[in-house]
């Protein structure tokens, strides 16, 4: 004889997820290596953010790049090309990266010669940002293309994103893109979030990018 | 489109304290997941009738309550729901502070789970 009955859980669906992420965070705390992941959707710009970083930042940082986008093997190399090492990661036709799958990633640098390494997510604006990737911090980049009503499509992202850019601004007197309307969205999500405009075209805005990366790195690593 | 995964991890939870307190067949499983989320609710049915057959789990049904997105001001403590898809002022209507802190809409718990 059995009755049906009421049996408490009360766990987080993601909490593996979240452990996993907080492991890797001590793992790059001992290392001395800050982890930026980095989403848009795709054709925002994320490869050529990388690139110009790396451009600006390899003579002041060792960085590396952990490759993750769909069509990222050209990415990889285009990334190498530029003199860091790159890391191809296997996604198969996942639609986000897990703190697993990263921390699987990062056993192929060598943390101790790293100070900084960015993540390239996969190019999706929905699930990579449920997932806690065990990055220090999440960077966004909006493109001009896209609106400025993504904030209201996807909130979660602007969430949880510590900074966002919002690329390709020599697009900006062409459209109806209303940077002052953006930002009124993002704060109300996201009270404290810088917004920069920049465009990898031009080199507009990257000095503020830069600035702000640099910070982030020099505090986390102590230097 | 992560809804597969995080079945698997509703499937794997609701595994282990099913053999923890020695259940039979599990009826139902109640969720709490935030508005925010974009998972499909049909669709984490779906998956989950697949991976769970020939489970203790098999032919559980998935109750899920949507816990909706909400605010709070950091300046006065005002809290609100919020259909974000549709906001447009963004300042608190109490005292026009400008800080909002999420409160809720992030959550993906489970919560219980009927079984015998
Ligand atoms: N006009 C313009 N095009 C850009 C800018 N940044 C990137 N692009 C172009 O947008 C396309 C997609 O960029 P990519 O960096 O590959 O985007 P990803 O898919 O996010 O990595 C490429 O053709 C880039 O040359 C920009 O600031 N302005
Ligand atoms: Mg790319
Ligand atoms: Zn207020």
């Amino acid at each position: 004889m059995s009755e049906i009955r009421l049996i408490e859980i009360r766990e987080d669906i993601l909490s593996d997820n979240r452990e996993l992420a907080s492991l890797l965070r001590s793992r790059l705390k001992k290392h001395k290596t800050y982890l930026l992941n980095l989403m848009s959707s795709p054709g925002a710009g994320k490869t050529s953010l990388i690139l110009k970083t790396v451009e600006r930042l390899k003579n002041r940082f060792s960085i590396g790049v952990l490759e993750a986008d769909i069509d990222s093997i050209v990415d990889a190399e285009k990334v190498a090309a530029s003199g860091v090492q790159a890391v191809q990661l296997r996604t198969g036709g996942f639609c986000h990266l897990d703190a697993g799958m990263v921390a699987a990633g990062l056993d192929a640098f060598d943390l101790d010669a790293l100070d900084l390494i960015i993540i390239e997510n996969v190019g999706n604006l929905v699930c990579p940002a449920e997932f806690d990737t065990g990055a220090i911090h999440n960077a966004m980049i909006l493109s001009v293309p896209e609106g400025d009503d993504k904030p209201l499509k996807y909130p979660l992202m602007f969430s949880v994103s510590q900074v966002l850019l919002v690329n390709k601004t020599d697009y900006l007197s062409l459209s109806d893109f209303d940077m002052r309307l953006l930002k009124e969205r993002v704060l109300r999500l996201n009270a404290t979030m810088p917004v920069i405009p920049v465009s990898c075209r031009t080199g507009e805005g990257i000095d503020a990018w830069i600035s702000w990366l640099e910070g982030k790195v020099s505090e986390f690593i102590g230097q | 489109m992560h809804e597969l995964p995080v079945t698997q991890s509703i499937l794997d939870i609701v595994l282990k304290h099913a053999r923890m307190n020695r259940v039979r067949r599990v009826h139902a499983i109640n969720l709490a997941i935030g508005e925010m989320s974009d998972l499909q609710d049909e669709w984490i049915q779906k998956y989950f009738d697949y991976i769970s057959k020939g489970t203790l789990a098999q032919g559980a049904r998935l109750v899920i309550d949507r816990i909706p997105v909400v605010f709070r001001c950091n300046a006065c403590g005002w809290e609100s729901g919020v259909e974000t898809r549709g906001m447009k002022d963004f300042a608190c209507p109490g005292c026009g502070g400008r800080e909002l802190a999420l409160v809720s809409g992030r959550e993906y718990y489970i919560r219980d789970m009927e079984a015998e």
